[in-house]
């Protein structure tokens, strides 16, 4: 299980300040937030991503995010990496987050690479369900 | 003041053993020009009959530790080695007899792979399941008997679980029926009695470094009443009465054999200790909510705990302890990405196989260790928690078995 470094460190400090890395839940209900939630517990990964938005001029923006995941630390790291990404996007932005920028950015070997997939599918999810309620 | 703890904690005993240090002092004495460096099968001077002394010598002790003639004992790379030799080897002798074994869907992988290369050469096999406890019953083997059955290989302890099977009553089964039967011990030595007299086994294996010897070693036993016959697998200079060939690793035997002489004389204190440590780590962790212990407690040895903590996958919990090494049934943990075939064979659900953490104690777990690991353990799964939609989802009284999943 060769893992990098900041796959590591991400994983840690995600577990050990919960709150400063946006772990937590919004209200699925209120209309300025869209949830997506991918992977099942067979597989044995599950990401929740709720995503916040308000309209800046004519666009909406990610202005908050909360997630929880369960899954092996590079799927905790890899939604903890794109919840950084996330904040302060407008949505045409965020939809452009490709998994191959989380996999890069925490230097996933292949064998992890379907947690960044998983982590993109997540944001695409969230943002449909934002918009499906404008 | 305590021991400063050695970190990582090993919590692992099952997956190997450190040698013990009067066993690794013992092998260095057989491999530099100083020692008995010698060929055992030289027999024309003193270096060659020296180091076959000491190789018989171990086939003494190891047949000692498990009470049969040391001539039944033959020297393998492992148990590994041993499985094939003795699952191949009946096969091939007997298939004039029959084409039909009987294993178990919890085997490890070196019984099962080379049942499943049989089934590539044309024989057929069942694969048991065990019961909710992790148990081979007699009852399954009795219901999947038939005439051209030649081999019943059921594991002795199951690796994963630490089940133990009733391995006498299914030989005296196999006996009457007039089926061989191997049994893998890799994880028994030391760990429960063997007498090997009083149990009615034609073939079992063992592996050195289980039991605080070397790895690379390990060894058969055939039985010589009833005599049981094998085709060896690995030809070339017809050495262990032609069932294995190859240069004897000496420096490895005399490790095997040192190893199992202490075990024989100091398993009474190893068990003693690891079944407080056993009660110990149990009684830490009965305040956890929503874990499961896989394998039945009553059924099953000491040494090995293996428990599920639904609602975190056991991988993450593993980078979490990082202070403390142990293994997972987790996919993630697999080059498969798989969860442990052994824990969907019990029934598990998958999610609680990818959440199990199996803690395998040994003779150098000292207490400090157990109560280190009990106070990073519960906090680790909280915090886990914490991070897992499921576990919300679990606290908001979902019936998660309902929820349509995303599945990618």
């Amino acid at each position: 299980m060769a893992y990098s470094k900041k796959v590591v460190d991400k994983f840690e400090k995600t577990l050990n300040e919960p709150a400063k890395f946006n772990v937590g839940r919004f209200n699925p209900k209120d209309t300025d937030v869209g949830t997506g939630m991918v992977g099942a517990p067979a597989c044995g990964d599950v990401m929740k991503l709720q995503i916040k938005c308000k309209l800046e001029g004519n666009q909406h923006v990610i202005s908050d995010v909360k997630f929880k995941t369960y899954g092996c630390g590079s799927a905790i790291a890899s939604s903890s990496e794109l919840v950084e990404m996330l904040i302060g996007k407008t949505l045409e932005e965020a939809k452009e987050i490709k998994n191959k920028d989380i996999a890069d950015a925490l230097e996933l070997p292949p064998i992890k690479i379907h947690c960044s997939v998983l982590a993109e599918d997540s944001i695409k999810q969230a943002i449909e369900d934002f918009e499906q309620k404008q | 003041m305590a021991k400063k703890l050695n970190l990582p904690i090993y919590m692992d005993y099952a997956s190997t053993t450190p040698v013990d240090p009067r066993v690794a002092e013992k092998m260095l004495a057989f491999m530099t020009l100083d020692g008995d460096f010698g060929n055992p099968a030289s027999r024309s001077h003193k270096y060659g009959w020296q180091a076959e002394k000491a190789v018989e010598e171990a086939r003494s002790h190891v047949a000692n530790l498990v009470n049969c003639d040391p001539r039944e004992i033959v020297w393998t790379s492992g148990a590994t080695e041993a499985d094939n030799l003795a699952i191949k080897g009946v096969a091939n002798f007997y298939a004039s007899r029959g084409k039909h074994i009987i294993t178990s869907k919890i085997e490890h992988k070196a019984v099962l792979d080379p049942c499943r290369q049989l089934e590539r050469d044309g024989y057929e096999i069942t694969y048991l399941d065990p019961n909710e406890n992790g148990c081979i019953t007699l009852d399954s083997i009795k219901a999947a008997i038939r005439p051209d059955t030649i081999l019943i290989s059921i594991m002795h302890i199951n690796n994963e679980l630490g089940t133990v099977n009733d391995i006498k009553s299914i030989g005296s089964f196999a006996r009457e029926k007039g089926i061989f039967f191997h049994v893998d011990a890799a994880q028994s030595t030391g760990k429960v009695d063997i007498d090997l007299t009083n149990l009615e086994v034609d073939l079992m294996s063992f592996s050195a470094h289980k039991t605080y010897g070397p790895k690379g070693i390990g060894a058969l036993y055939v039985s010589r009443k009833p005599r049981v016959r094998i085709e060896a697998q690995i030809h070339g200079g017809g050495h262990e009465r032609g069932m294995r060939s190859g240069t004897l690793a000496t420096h490895q035997i005399v490790g095997m054999g040192e190893a199992f002489r202490i075990a024989k004389t100091e398993m009474k204190s190893d068990l003693k200790k690891i079944k407080g440590f056993h009660s110990k780590f149990l009684d830490g962790i009965k305040d956890i909510d929503e874990i499961y212990i896989n394998g039945g407690l009553n059924d099953k040895v000491n040494n090995i705990l293996n428990v599920s903590f639904a609602y975190v996958e056991g991988e993450s919990l593993i980078m979490a302890l990082k202070d403390i090494a142990v293994s997972s049934g987790s996919a993630c943990t697999s080059a498969s990405l798989e969860p442990s075939y052994v824990l969907r064979a019990l029934g598990r659900e998958d999610e609680l196989a990818h959440s199990s953490i199996r803690f395998s104690f040994g003779r150098f777990t000292t207490e400090d260790d157990i109560n280190h690991t009990l106070s990073i353990l519960s906090n680790a799964v909280e915090r886990l928690r914490e991070l897992s939609p499921l576990w919300e989802m679990h606290l908001d009284g979902i019936d998660m078995s309902k929820v349509e999943w995303n599945t990618h």
